[in-house]
């Protein structure tokens, strides 16, 4: 009985301010995505699941990702607002309609698990603590009071980062407090890695990546 | 009632789980060091510092298992008090929405105080009242619901848990008390609602929705509804302007407290506040009378019962209760107390 309001069009208006005024007007098809796709499974893999790289560049899962954050990141990638010499190139290689449409054929597979989650208990039990109830008294916020519930993704803006690789969230994470990534909104995540000990990045990356999420959100 | 100060600064020292300092001390507690750091104020000379305990601190705690898991159902029903809806809750919130860092942070509305405080005199509906009629009128009017009963398991699980927060504050502190509420920055001269909308669509509408609905995703709640039928109603706390900004300035965005300046976190309260919610539990019929009745202690500091500028609509102006309907009223609301009890002034 409990009418609850679920995230549609926010994501879509969200992207219009975030990205150019005209990129989401592209209506993604997975079906065209999906020879689009042939570039990206070298690293992102058939399935999409990505790979698990300890020490070097992971390579990210894309399988099950909101189809709009996908697209924000490969229009910023473009742009130049997310910066990363790999990806850089190959989104260059992709218009505003194959962006839209690899982006709509990731998003549609199935969650595959992550690596980087086998780790002591000790370090796991911090990153639940980070994960779900943060530690204020560092001012880190819990990563699901934005990244949804689960921490499997809200909205278009904070994407799912359960089951996500460790060595991705740890080099993302690092990127913020390094001011080498700041294409999130309003610095929301920026603000909080800078807070983060680089036991905490490890302890959250690997509990994350230990989580599995069964069902697509 | 007089407090040796020194006393007490020693005691809190000793605490396992939990630090209380009565007086200013140096080093500050991690937790509020870090809070300095970020630009918050230190502590006052003579001000009663708590950092209250966390949940990792009650696991460890020496009290009988089933105190623990009394203390740790009232966490749950403090940061997922969704779980009540339709039974007690009848909006998008949960008391940690507002009360940020599961009712610790000071700055946030930090709940312990009510703990020690209590039973004390409240001018809100103007007679003595125990932390249990506190958190009722929470439900009444946050939570746009009905409490649990007085004694009920609910009621003492939340009890339960604010009062294992204030573990090693002494009752009744005469001290001021450091981050207690929301305090709000000094009022700018003038607040505008334009600034006010144009600040919330740029920084605020990205987690909290650009018609204020919030955001939930899958049916569960992420982020809270500041207006509209799933925000809190007309007659909680924060519908006061000053409290809105408080909590704004203080807290908001998530993670960026004291990011935007007295200014923008006034225009923004101002705007948020103009908005319409659930009607005030009290009103009758008429708007009018709410005021008459609850404007002195209350309205006066709202947007309640004031024509909006923009477009001439008088705010809660209508009869609409939100997701309770007309027939859930809250039990607890104009229930009075000690009312042949003589007074000595």
């Amino acid at each position: 009985m409990t009418n609850k309001k679920i995230a549609n069009g926010l994501g879509l208006l969200l992207g219009i301010f975030l990205v150019s005024g005209q990129a989401l007007a592209f209506e993604g098809d997975a079906k065209r995505g999906r020879a689009v796709a042939a570039t990206c499974t070298a690293c992102h893999q058939a399935d999409g699941s990505g790979m698990n790289i300890p020490g070097g560049e992971s390579w990210p899962r894309l399988a099950g990702l909101d189809a709009d954050y996908l697209a924000k990141q490969l229009h910023d990638f473009k742009a130049g607002r997310r910066q990363n010499a790999t990806m850089a190139p190959f989104a260059k290689m992709l218009d505003d309609q194959q962006i839209a449409d690899v982006a709509a054929y990731y998003s549609q597979m199935p969650v595959t698990p992550a690596q980087g989650g086998d780790v002591d208990a000790e370090l796991l039990a911090r990153g639940e603590q980070l994960a779900l109830h943060g530690d204020w008294d560092k001012y880190i916020v819990p990563c699901k009071s934005c990244h949804g519930p689960g921490n499997q993704g809200a909205g278009s803006t904070f994407p799912g980062i359960a089951s996500q690789h460790a060595g991705y969230i740890e080099n993302q994470l690092r990127a913020w407090q390094a001011d080498k990534r700041s294409n999130d909104p309003q610095n929301l995540m920026g603000a909080i890695a800078k807070r983060m000990s680089d036991e905490d990045i490890r302890a959250v990356s690997a509990w994350l990546a230990s989580q599995t999420v069964t069902s697509k959100k | 009632m007089k407090r040796n100060k020194k006393t007490l600064a020693v005691a809190g020292a000793a605490l396992a789980a939990g630090v209380s300092l009565a007086a200013f001390a140096d080093p500050l507690p991690p937790a509020v060091d870090t809070l300095v750091k970020m630009g918050f104020p230190a502590p006052k000379e003579g001000e009663l510092v708590h950092v209250p305990p966390t949940m990792a601190d009650l696991e460890a705690a020496n009290i009988h298992p089933k105190l623990k898991a009394v203390i740790r159902r009232g966490h749950d029903l403090f940061t997922n008090t969704q779980q009540l809806r339709g039974k007690n809750v009848f909006n998008d919130m949960n008391c940690s929405s507002c009360h940020l860092g599961e009712g610790r942070m000071p700055f946030s509305g930090p709940v312990w105080p009510a703990a020690v405080t209590l039973p004390d005199y409240r001018d809100k509906n103007g007679h003595v009242n125990n932390l249990e009629e506190r958190i009722a009128d929470c439900f009444a009017y946050s939570m746009n619901g009905t409490p649990p009963e007085y004694g009920s398991d609910d009621m003492l699980a939340l009890s339960a848990y604010h009062q294992w927060l204030a573990k090693g504050v002494p009752m009744y502190p005469d001290q001021p008390i450091y981050g207690r509420g929301f305090p709000a920055p000094q009022r700018p001269a003038s607040l505008s609602y334009a600034n006010g909308e144009a600040l919330y669509m740029e920084k605020c509408a990205i987690c909290h929705g650009k018609d204020g609905s919030g955001l939930y995703q899958g049916g569960k709640y992420v982020f809270p509804p500041p207006w509209g039928d799933g925000s809190n109603n007309w007659g909680a706390g924060i519908v006061r302007t000053h409290t809105m900004a408080g909590f704004i300035k203080n807290n908001m965005p998530l993670g960026q407290p004291l990011s935007l300046s007295d200014q923008e976190a006034w225009d923004i309260a101002y705007y948020i506040t103009q908005q319409e919610r659930p009607q005030d539990p009290r009103y009758k019929g008429s708007v009018d009378e709410v005021l008459e009745k609850f404007g002195p202690t209350f309205h006066k500091f709202s947007s309640y019962g004031k024509v909006r500028e923009v477009d001439g609509h008088r705010l809660g102006d209508h009869a609409n209760w939100g997701e309770k309907g007309e027939k859930i009223k809250p039990w607890n609301v104009g229930r009075p107390r000690f009312k042949d009890l003589e007074v000595e002034q």
